[in-house]
C-alpha cells in the first residue's frame, strides 16, 4: 500500500501552497460563468446539456491539477529520487493518480452545487448515482492525465502538450459521463438502453488503468 | 571472491547515434570507494543514472548485488545523492524525512536521529523553502542516508557544499567506508575525493580509459590522474 | 541501392495513379444515382485504408519497441504515423468535398466523420509529442474503443459497400476492382514515403549524435 503514501505525500504538498487547487476551481467557476452566456441558463433545455456543460468543466479545471501531477517534482530533480526509491513506477504512478484524483474529485463536488444554483438545476435527488458517475469518470481523466503528465515532464511546452493528448484520448469515457449525467441532471435514472454508456465507462477505466500500470516504468526509466 | 556490489560488464549508453558509454565495464566490493573523474559530458553522469536504476543501458549488464538494478531489494540498498537535493521545498525538514523513511521501510525515528545527526534538530518543523542552502544540503545527506544503504551513488557530492557540509559529509562517508558500504562518486573536487578513494577511475568521452588502486602519486598531486592516463 | 529501390517503387506507384486516374477518368461510367461525384471513393475509400494500415504498422512497431528497446522500431512507428496522419487528411478531406456535393454541407457531425476527425487528432497529439511508444499503443486502444462508442452516438455515414464486408455484390466488380488497385497504388506510394521519413529519422539521429560528439570536444 505504499501508493498510498505517495498520494499523501502529493496532497500535503499540494494543500500546503494550494497553487493548482486554487487555480483550477477559480478557472472551473470561471467557465460555469462563462457558459452562462453561451447558452440560456433559465431555459428549459438546461438539464439537456447540463452533462457536457459539467464535464467540460471538470475536463479544463482537470488538466490544470494534472499538469503539475509530475510537474511538481521537477523541482530539487525530486523525481529522480522517488524512481531510484525502492517504490515501483507502478505504485509511484498509483499514487500521483489517486492524489490527482481526490483533488478533482474535490473540485467537481464544490462545482457541482454552484452549477445548480446558476443553471437552477435540482441534483440532490439524484446525489449517489451522480457521485457514482463521477468517480467513473474522473478516474478516467486522472490515469490518462497522470500517464501523460509523466510524458510531457521534461517537454517544455507540457502545458499545452497534456490537453491536446488528454482531450481527444478520452473521449469515450467523457461522451459516457455526458451522458450519463445528463440523465441523472433530467431526473431520470440510469437503465435499459443507456447501461451500455455505464459499461463503456467502466471498461475505458479497467483498460486503460491496467496498460498504463503495465506500461509506466518504461515511461519513467528512459 | 564473493559477489561484488557492483558489476559492470560491457555497457553501452546512447543519445542518438552518440555513443555515451563505451563498453564500460569494472567492479566493485564491499568497503571500496571509487572515484569516477572525467570532463563534464564525458558519461559520468549517465553511467551513476544507469547504476541508480534511472536510465537504462543499450548493451551489456549492471549488477548490484548480484541483481538487476531496477529490483525493489537492490534499490532499497542505494542512496543516492544527485545534483539536486531531492527534497521537497514546501514540506517541512522532518516531513521529508518521514516520507523517504516510509518509501524506504524505515522507522520514523531513524528519521528524527538523521536531522540531530545533521544538525538539523532545531528547525525540524520549518518548511525547507526557509532553509539556507548549507542546511537544504545536509537534509539532502540525511535524506540519502538515511535507511543506512549499503551502496552510495554520489553525483559531484563536494561541488556547491559548505565547509560545514563538506565536513559532515566526508564524516559520514569515511564511516561508511569503514563499514563496509561501497561508494562511487563522480567528482571534480580531487582534494574532497582522492583522501576516501580506494580505487579511480577516469572517463574520457564515453570510454573508461582507467581503472585501478588509488595510488599515493594520486593523493600527492590531484592532476596525476589525467596526465597520465587521460588522452586529451 | 536502397535509394534507387525507393525511387523505383515510387515511380511504380506513380505510373499506377497516373493509369487508375485515366480509367476512373475516363473509362468507368458515372454512378448511377450520385453521378460523376462518386468517382471521388477511388481515393476516399483507399486512403482510409492504407491510413489504417499505417496506425497498424505503428502499433506493432511500439510493441516491438518497447519488447526489443531498439530505437529504429521508434522511428518506423514515427514514420508511418505521419504518413498515416497524411493519408488521413487525404481520407478527410475527400469525403468532406462528397458531403458538400451530396449532403449539401462540408461537414456533418456524423459518427463515421466525428470518429475520423477524432482519430487525425489522436494520433496528430502522439505524433507531437515523440519518442513514446506508450502513446501508440494508448492512441490505437482509445481510437477503437471510441469507434463503437461514436456508433452508439450518432450515425449517418453510408454504410460499407465492399464486398468482403458484406457478403454481396452490391457494386459493379470492375468499380470495386479499381477500389483494391487504387488501395495497392496509395499503398505503394506509403511505402515509399515511411522510407523517406525513416530515412529522414535516422539523418536527424546521425545529426544528433554529431551535435553531442562536438558539445563533447
Amino acid at each position: 500500500m505504499i501508493f498510498l503514501q505517495v498520494a499523501a505525500k502529493d496532497l500535503r504538498s499540494e494543500l500546503r501552497t494550494k497553487e493548482s487547487l486554487n487555480a483550477s476551481l477559480s478557472f472551473a467557476v470561471v467557465i460555469l460563468l462563462l457558459f452562462s452566456f453561451a447558452f440560456d441558463p433559465s431555459g428549459e433545455a438546461v438539464a439537456e446539456f447540463s452533462g457536457g456543460l459539467l464535464w467540460l468543466v471538470f475536463a479544463f479545471a482537470g488538466a490544470l491539477i494534472l499538469n503539475r501531477s509530475f510537474a511538481r517534482e521537477l523541482p530539487n530533480d525530486c523525481l529522480e529520487v522517488l524512481i531510484a526509491s525502492p517504490v515501483s513506477g507502478a505504485q509511484l504512478f498509483l499514487g500521483k493518480s489517486v492524489a490527482s484524483f481526490v483533488l478533482l474529485l474535490a473540485i467537481e463536488l464544490i462545482c457541482l452545487p454552484i452549477f445548480g444554483i446558476f443553471y437552477n438545476i435540482t441534483w440532490t435527488p439524484k446525489f449517489w448515482p451522480l457521485l457514482g458517475v463521477f468517480l467513473l469518470g474522473t478516474w478516467a481523466m486522472t490515469i490518462l492525465g497522470t500517464l501523460f503528465s509523466a510524458l510531457t515532464v521534461n517537454l517544455s511546452l507540457r502545458e499545452l502538450m497534456l490537453p491536446m493528448l488528454l482531450y481527444p484520448m478520452m473521449i469515450p469515457a467523457l461522451m459516457s459521463a455526458m451522458r450519463l449525467t445528463t440523465i441523472l441532471l433530467s431526473g431520470n435514472d440510469i437503465g435499459g438502453d443507456d447501461l451500455v454508456w455505464l459499461r463503456l465507462l467502466i471498461g475505458f477505466d479497467v483498460v486503460f488503468t491496467t496498460l498504463a500500470l503495465a506500461l509506466v516504468e518504461t515511461i519513467l526509466v528512459r | 571472491m564473493s559477489v561484488p556490489v557492483l558489476a559492470v560488464e560491457h555497457v553501452y549508453k546512447y543519445f542518438g547515434d552518440y555513443p555515451a558509454l563505451r563498453d564500460v565495464s569494472f567492479s566493485l566490493h564491499g568497503g571500496e570507494c571509487l572515484a569516477l573523474l572525467g570532463r563534464n559530458g564525458a558519461g559520468k553522469t549517465t553511467m551513476l543514472k544507469i547504476l541508480a536504476g534511472l536510465s537504462g543501458a543499450a548493451q551489456g549488464e549492471v549488477k548490484l548485488f548480484g541483481d538487476s538494478p531496477r529490483q525493489a531489494s537492490a534499490r532499497r540498498r542505494i542512496g543516492l545523492l544527485g545534483h539536486g537535493i531531492g527534497v521537497y521545498d514546501e514540506l517541512t525538514a522532518i516531513e521529508n524525512l518521514n516520507i523517504f523513511a516510509q518509501l524506504y521501510g524505515v522507522s520514523k525515528t531513524v528519521a528524527r536521529e538523521w536531522l540531530e545527526r545533521t544538525q538539523l534538530a532545531h528547525v525540524a518543523d520549518s518548511p525547507v523553502r526557509e532553509f539556507s542552502r548549507g542546511m537544504r544540503q545536509r537534509l539532502a545527506v540525511a535524506r540519502a542516508f538515511l535507511h543506512n544503504p549499503a551502496l552510495l551513488i554520489l553525483d559531484e557530492p563536494f561541488t556547491a557544499l559548505d565547509d560545514r557540509a563538506i565536513a559532515l559529509l566526508q564524516g559520514l562517508l569515511a564511516d561508511a567506508k569503514a563499514a563496509g558500504r561501497t561508494i562511487i562518486m563522480s567528482t571534480h573536487q580531487l582534494r574532497e575525493a582522492m583522501e576516501l578513494a580506494t580505487h579511480v577511475a577516469l572517463i574520457e568521452r564515453g570510454k573508461l580509459v582507467h581503472f585501478g588502486p588509488r595510488t599515493p602519486e594520486m593523493l600527492m598531486d590531484p592532476g596525476y590522474v589525467y596526465r597520465t592516463f587521460g588522452a586529451v | 541501392m536502397e535509394k534507387n529501390i525507393r525511387l523505383g517503387i515510387g515511380a511504380m506507384a506513380g505510373l499506377l495513379l497516373l493509369r487508375n486516374l485515366y480509367v476512373i477518368l475516363f473509362n468507368l461510367p458515372d454512378e448511377m444515382e450520385q453521378g460523376p461525384i462518386y468517382r471521388i471513393f477511388y481515393y476516399h475509400l483507399p486512403a482510409y485504408f492504407t491510413a489504417m494500415c499505417c496506425y497498424m504498422t505503428a502499433l506493432v512497431a511500439s510493441v516491438l519497441y518497447l519488447t526489443k528497446r531498439n530505437l529504429r522500431y521508434d522511428a518506423i512507428a514515427m514514420s508511418a504515423t505521419e504518413v498515416g496522419l497524411a493519408f488521413a487528411a487525404v481520407n478527410l478531406i475527400t469525403g468532406m468535398i462528397w458531403g458538400r456535393v451530396i449532403w449539401g454541407i462540408w461537414w456533418a457531425w456524423d459518427a463515421r466523420l466525428t470518429w475520423a476527425l477524432i482519430c487525425w487528432l489522436v494520433y496528430f497529439g502522439y505524433q507531437r509529442a515523440k519518442n513514446s511508444a506508450v502513446l501508440s499503443i494508448f492512441s490505437f486502444v482509445s481510437v477503437a474503443i471510441t469507434y463503437k462508442a461514436i456508433e452508439w452516438w450518432r450515425t449517418q455515414h453510408p454504410g460499407p459497400v465492399l464486398s468482403f464486408r458484406t457478403g454481396q455484390q452490391l457494386i459493379d466488380p470492375e468499380m470495386e476492382r479499381m477500389l483494391y488497385t487504387n488501395f495497392f497504388a496509395l499503398a505503394l506510394l506509403a511505402f515509399v514515403m515511411v522510407t523517406v521519413r525513416l530515412n529522414q529519422e535516422n539523418l536527424q539521429r546521425q545529426i544528433d549524435g554529431l551535435r553531442r560528439r562536438a558539445h563533447a570536444l
